[in-house]
């Protein structure tokens, strides 16, 4: 199952990378998959049947667009305080809880909350906190810091890598 | 078609220049990572959504795809591992400094 996933996952891959359908190419993509797909299945995925359920894939689809607004949202943020003069910054680390349990979907978490406004995240413990540094510090506490901060995507990527 | 073009290119410098002043202007390791991270990210999507619309549907645009795909799970990954280190490393965040009136 895992090497299946893994098969097809880097079949189109050089499907895109070639975008040809010349005989040999295929071929030599089919090898060079399989080859992969039989040393690196075990590291790639650790769920495999949560692969082939659509639901997932929709959910990601309506994640794109509001990670792109957060994002844009974070640059016209990055760009305001770097242009006003007194900097109105007020940096600090703050601690943040989050309920995803899977190793995919905290990563993802991560990555999402260093591309919005004014978050970057330190550091991730096993047991499912995040250390965040935040540029214009509004809540020390964690419950509160963790409404303001991970609320905004958790429950999308709950859905997605749940 | 051009000018939607041009328009993506001028948002990618734009955001590309904003980095590096922040860069420049900020205090300490953490803003200026943040600075960092997020605009060259977006800069570089922007100049790739660029790349993608100049080329049309051609095999370009999906190897452009892909490494947009590959930078986005990257990108943020290298600021984290550096943040990381400097957290491990004990490096306390800038606070202002309280000026008496």
């Amino acid at each position: 199952m895992k090497k299946l996933v893994l098969f097809i996952v880097s079949f189109i891959t050089w499907l895109i990378l070639t975008w040809t359908v010349y005989l040999p190419s295929l071929l030599i993509g089919v090898g060079v998959s399989l080859i992969v797909s039989f040393w690196f299945a075990d590291i790639f995925i650790r769920h495999p049947q949560n692969f082939f359920q659509i639901k997932r894939f929709l959910y990601l689809l309506l994640y794109i667009p509001i990670f792109i607004f957060y994002c844009i949202v974070a640059n016209l943020d990055v760009a305001y305080r770097v242009l006003h003069p007194k900097l109105p910054i007020e940096p600090g680390i703050v601690k943040v809880k989050t309920e995803l349990s899977t190793l995919t979907g905290r990563v993802a978490l991560a990555n999402s909350i260093t591309l919005t406004p004014g978050t970057l995240t330190v550091e991730l413990t096993d047991d499912g906190y995040l250390y965040v540094h935040w540029i214009n510090v509004k809540a020390i506490d964690v419950e509160e810091a963790t409404k303001m901060i991970v609320k905004k995507f958790e429950p999308i990527l709950k859905e997605v890598f749940g | 078609m051009m000018w939607i073009v041009q328009f993506f290119m001028g948002l990618g410098i734009f955001f590309g220049i904003f980095g590096n002043i922040g860069l420049l202007r900020f205090p300490d390791i953490y803003t200026r990572l943040q600075a960092s991270s997020k605009c060259s990210t977006t800069s570089l999507f922007s100049i790739f959504i660029a790349c993608m619309l100049l080329e049309g549907f051609t095999p370009m645009t999906g190897r452009i795809l892909l490494i947009a795909l590959f930078f986005l799970v990257t990108g943020p990954v290298t600021s984290h591992i550096i943040g990381r280190h400097a957290w491990e490393r004990g490096v306390i965040p800038w606070k202002r400094k309280k000026v008496k009136d």
